[in-house]
């Protein structure tokens, strides 16, 4: 090994607290950028893939009554690959041990072979045996929550009759991968679960024999989805089609889709903010630290070294560097990464998991973090390499410091000469100052930013949950029923209060805008469930038109005034053009509320209800939920507060996880700066501070003045920090708008207060690390050499 | 522990500021064991200024380390005014640096973001006893030239602060390491004079390290080592003004 190798593998080893916080900045950038692309482009592939494997289909439809023979016609569709019929309906569930009401979605499967479209994958037990009616396999999710397992046995109400089912098996599916309760926001695994029973049992229970009330459908591929879905809808008219959706609009998987475009969204914008941060912190580190080595530089070219040499030699000591932090950032990221994912296909429930990272993300991130600290050490050593050697090897000739401003106010005066000193450093070198300030605001930035989430949560869940929904609990009901029903519910037990809506499937249109969601008729005055605007505003809908939230409104591209065409999918499928007469902000879903006797009128129905908002006593809800058990109109019960449990669960379970990973890089992001920079400042000052040793000043003294410069520096960096923290959460709420969710911009006192505090704490751990060398400076060697 | 100069002494001698007793000092520096004093016995009096000559590898500049509090001997001990300074904390010896020594080093040890008033101030705003930052410039024939930084001073004004720096304290002692070892000639004795001042007019003991014998003369007493030991002390009969050295 050459001399001068050798050199630097010991420089490196002398460097190395330095190295390992240059490392620690590098790594925190790669590895977020890693984990990030790589647990991304796993759910997606696994998704994907889970979604062939099992033969999810391409277009679903729900209808009353239909003969089997229909499912011939439907394969004639040009197009159109594979056709699976089954039954689905909704039923009330009697678990044992378990008091609230709980929805059971039931979907037929073959008695005999596999469904050709939408299969399971059996996790345990067995598929249901031919003929045998009180079999069934229930969804994994579904099971585990209610501890339930092949052998064991549960209650349904299947069209009025209370029948008892023994579980033989446990299943996934890629039809709900999100399990969701018609009308529910979230999956909750407690009050809604899959159950695939025979087809044979459940024609013979809701009287469909050779009939069905759903079908999926494959397409070729080149088949245009949305000619297959007006003929299948033209087909399934008379039969009571509700609407045929494509697979974009399954609910499960739009909103998996939604979700991984959120994560998406998130994995591009964090890891690029926090590269960015990363390699400005290196490039920044890395050019002071090659400052420090003029003399040796000095002394190269003395030897007769030219600058191209002493660069490449500069060059190697920084990707050794650099290369250690991406190494790190490799290994960590793609841990984490792959932690990440199996985070994810737990949530998901995938069958499987494919993780495996591409190599863009570990490419990127090496290139970005190799470039910015290549630019910051190419900058430094040119500015040592173009002075002559001999002047470079004196040390730097005192700078030039000035009094400012301050040194003449009082102020001035009454500052000791340690603070002084402090000062004039600071506006001495204002450029690097501002660096180190702006170092810590951005690592406290990126912590505001990460979790400022929770905060907005926290507000979604005040919001929509408490403040717009007064009622406790909403009950949909089988099919609607005439508004005698509402005073059923009155006079049940615990119920307070009762208020009915209607919610029906409905495609809107303008022009070639189009959207299918579901329109909710209210009762003029509202009491319980509120439409309420972010701003706080409760909107009473006026018995003219439509009140549509803006997401909504935006995608149609229509405004108060403007005229909507709307097309219901139930009942005689009426469609007319209704006008806008109100816009509100939401943060969740594409709302479209109209008063219900407006609905009524369109429906050309008698008063009816399809849900009822009850407020009701809490204290005696069990007494409640025992009689909604017994009631087989009942198709689905909400609790508001198994709503928000289940809210923050998910949320908890996917993006606060993954935000928490970004808090720890912040915390190594806050550590590598004010580390290095303390470090770098004791190198180039420790003569100063030796001089300050021997002229009396304690161990405390001295380390004010240097620990005092970086204090006031992070102290700086705090207030701006926020502000940062502030402007890109701002930035990442914005562009996380989806349909299903808007962020609001919601920071709390203690999410800066936290945020600023860890800074804190980064910085005293990093200050004591520093603050060990500064007590052991060599007070006699400094007196005699220049450095 | 703290030390204190009001001990009383015997009526006739002057006074001992600082006895250092049968010190050695063994360097280690990974295998190699470096002997730099191999049993020194030393009184500094009360007013006097000593030159210790030597030349590189003496020991002199580990002798005054040691009677400076910023090093401490293998074995053997030092005591100012009477106490024992060698079995002290690091921050009596801190304490001791702080109220009674005054250091002038080869290359000035200026802060370079302060002015010459300021360095002054950064020993007076911590001594116990000091005199205004000034004054002690004045002393050293800077009075013009406070407010300057010492990026805009020349070598031999920067020593001058540096001196005065050292002397506002009012210290017990003074220890100079090659105080003109960077400067030249003319320079140099300006800064001799300096000290030659100070020595005289507040009558601080002064120990000045040197490897020119020349400035030898304007002691009154030279001591000079050699291999860790102290091989000759002169008293000089008469002291010669500074300004008439020449080298």
């Amino acid at each position: 090994m050459r001399a001068l190798n050798r050199k630097l593998l010991r420089d490196l080893w002398r460097l190395r607290g330095q190295v390992l916080a240059i490392a620690m900045v590098v790594a925190s950038g790669v590895a977020v950028l890693v984990m990030s692309v790589s647990a991304i482009e796993a759910l997606e592939e696994t998704a994907q893939a889970y979604y062939e494997r099992y033969r999810f289909a391409d277009v679903f439809a729900g209808l009353k009554r239909a003969p089997q023979r229909l499912a011939h016609r439907i394969e004639a569709i040009p197009g159109v690959q594979a056709v699976e019929t089954r039954i689905t309906k909704l039923a009330m569930l009697d678990i044992p041990g378990f008091d609230e009401p709980v929805i059971g979605q039931l979907v037929s499967i073959p008695e005999r072979g596999t469904p050709v479209l939408n299969q399971l994958a059996l996790r345990e037990g067995r598929f249901v045996a031919p003929g045998r009616v009180d079999e069934v396999v229930l969804s994994e999710p579904f099971a585990e929550e209610h501890g339930l397992r092949p052998g064991d046995h549960l209650k349904a109400i299947m069209n009025g009759n209370k029948r008892t089912l023994e579980v033989v098996g446990i299943a996934l599916s890629p039809e709900f991968v999100y399990a969701i309760a018609p009308g529910a926001l979230m999956p909750d695994d407690l009050r809604f679960g899959v159950l695939w029973i025979g087809r044979e049992a459940l024609e013979a229970a809701y009287d469909l024999d050779g009939a069905f009330n759903d079908v999926s459908l494959s397409l070729l591929r080149g088949a245009q989805v949305e000619t297959v879905i007006e003929r299948l809808d033209q087909l399934l008219d008379r039969y009571g089609g509700i609407g045929a959706i494509a697979r974009a609009d399954q609910v499960s998987n739009w909103f998996l889709m939604n979700e991984i475009e959120q994560l998406k969204t998130a994995a591009t914008i964090l890891p690029v903010i926090f590269l960015a941060v990363a390699a400005f912190l290196t490039n920044m580190v890395l050019a002071r630290l090659i400052a420090a080595e003029r003399s040796e530089i000095g002394l190269f070219k003395a030897f007769g070294y030219g600058n191209a040499w002493i660069g490449w030699h500069y060059v190697k000591m920084v990707v050794a560097m650099t290369a250690v932090g991406i190494v790190i950032g490799w290994g960590v990221g793609a841990l984490f990464g792959r932690l990440n994912t199996e985070i994810y296909a737990e949530f998901y429930r995938f069958p499987f998991l494919y993780y495996r990272p591409g190599p863009a993300a570990f490419a990127i991130g090496a290139v970005v973090s190799l470039g910015a600290s290549l630019v910051g050490t190419i900058g430094a050593v040119r500015q040592a390499a173009t002075l002559p050697p001999a002047e470079a090897m004196r040390p730097p000739a005192p700078p030039v410091y000035e009094r400012t401003w301050l040194s003449a106010t009082w102020l001035g005066r009454w500052l000791d000469q340690p603070t002084r000193i402090i000062l004039r450093q600071i506006s001495r070198w204002p450029v690097r100052s501002a660096l180190t300030s702006t170092g810590i605001a951005l690592s406290v930035g990126v912590m505001v930013m990460a979790n400022q989430w929770t905060d907005s949560i926290n507000h979604i869940i005040q919001v929509y949950f408490y403040e717009a929904q007064r009622h406790h609990m909403a009950v949909g009901l089988v099919e609607a029923q005439s508004s005698t029903a509402v005073h059923e519910f009155e006079r049940m037990p615990a119920v307070l209060a009762v208020e009915p809506m209607r919610i029906v499937s409905v495609d809107f249109s303008k022009g070639t805008r189009k959207h299918r969601g579901s329109l909710a008729g209210m009762v003029p005055v509202t009491r319980f469930n509120l439409i309420y605007d972010v701003s706080g505003q409760v909107i009473q809908v006026p018995p003219g038109g439509l009140v549509l939230g803006t997401k909504l409104a935006e995608k149609l591209g229509v405004g108060v005034g403007d005229e909507v065409f709307v097309e219901i999918l139930e009942g005689r499928r009426p469609a007319r053009p209704v006008r806008v007469v109100r816009l509100f902000e939401t943060y969740i879903g594409m709302p479209a509320y109209i008063d219900i006797r407006v609905l009524e009128d369109l429906l050309r129905e008698r008063p009816s209800v399809e849900y009822v908002n009850l407020l009701i006593d809490e204290a005696a809800e069990k007494e409640l939920f025992a009689k909604l058990k017994d009631l087989p109109e009942v198709s689905a019960v909400m609790l508001r507060r198994a709503a928000v449990d289940t809210f923050r669960k998910t949320m908890a379970e996917t993006l606060l996880i993954y935000i928490g990973f970004f808090s720890a890089f912040a915390v190594a992001l806050g550590f590598g700066v004010v580390y290095n920079s303390a470090r770098i400042a004791l190198s180039e000052r420790g003569r100063e501070l030796a001089t300050l040793r021997v002229l009396g000043f304690s161990r405390m003294e001295t380390s004010y003045i240097l620990l005092g410069e970086v204090g006031l520096l992070v102290c700086a960096g705090l207030p701006l920090g926020c502000l940062a923290g502030g402007g890109l959460a701002w930035m990442i709420t914005t562009a996380f708008e989806t349909e299903l969710y808007r962020i609001p911009l919601v920071v709390e006192a203690s999410t800066y207060g936290t945020a600023v505090l860890v800074a804190l704490v980064a910085t005293v751990i990093s200050a004591a690390l520093v603050r060990r060398r500064l007590d052991r400076l060599d007070l006699i060697a400094v007196l005699k050499t220049r450095e | 522990m703290t030390f204190s100069s009001k001990a009383q002494d015997p009526v006739d001698r002057p006074r001992v500021t600082l006895r250092a007793e049968a010190l050695t000092k063994i360097y280690r520096t990974g295998e190699v064991e470096v002997q730099a004093l191999r049993g020194v016995d030393l009184e500094l009096f009360e007013r006097e200024l000593v030159v210790l000559l030597g030349a590189s590898g003496s020991g002199k500049s580990t002798l005054l380390n040691i009677l400076g509090g910023l090093d401490v001997p293998s074995s053997g001990r030092v005591f100012f005014d009477g106490t024992d300074i060698t079995a002290s904390e690091e921050s009596a010896l801190t304490r001791f640096r702080r109220d009674h020594v005054g250091f002038v080093f080869q290359f000035y040890n200026l802060i370079p973001s302060l002015t010459a008033r300021e360095n002054v101030a950064l020993v007076t705003e911590i001594a116990a006893h000091p005199m205004a930052p000034d004054e002690a410039l004045e002393m050293v024939g800077l009075g013009e030239r406070l407010d300057h930084f010492p990026a805009q001073l020349s070598g031999g004004e920067q020593q001058r602060v540096a001196i005065a720096r050292a002397i506002a304290k009012r210290p017990n002692i003074l220890l100079c390491d090659e105080p003109t070892g960077a400067l030249d000639s003319a320079t140099g004795i300006l800064v001799l004079e300096a000290l030659e001042q100070v020595n005289r007019e507040i009558g601080t003991t002064t120990a000045v390290i040197t490897h020119n014998t020349v400035i030898g003369d304007m002691a009154d007493r030279v001591v000079r080592l050699a291999d860790g030991r102290i091989v000759q002390i002169t008293a000089n009969p008469r002291r010669r003004p500074a300004c008439e050295l020449a080298w």
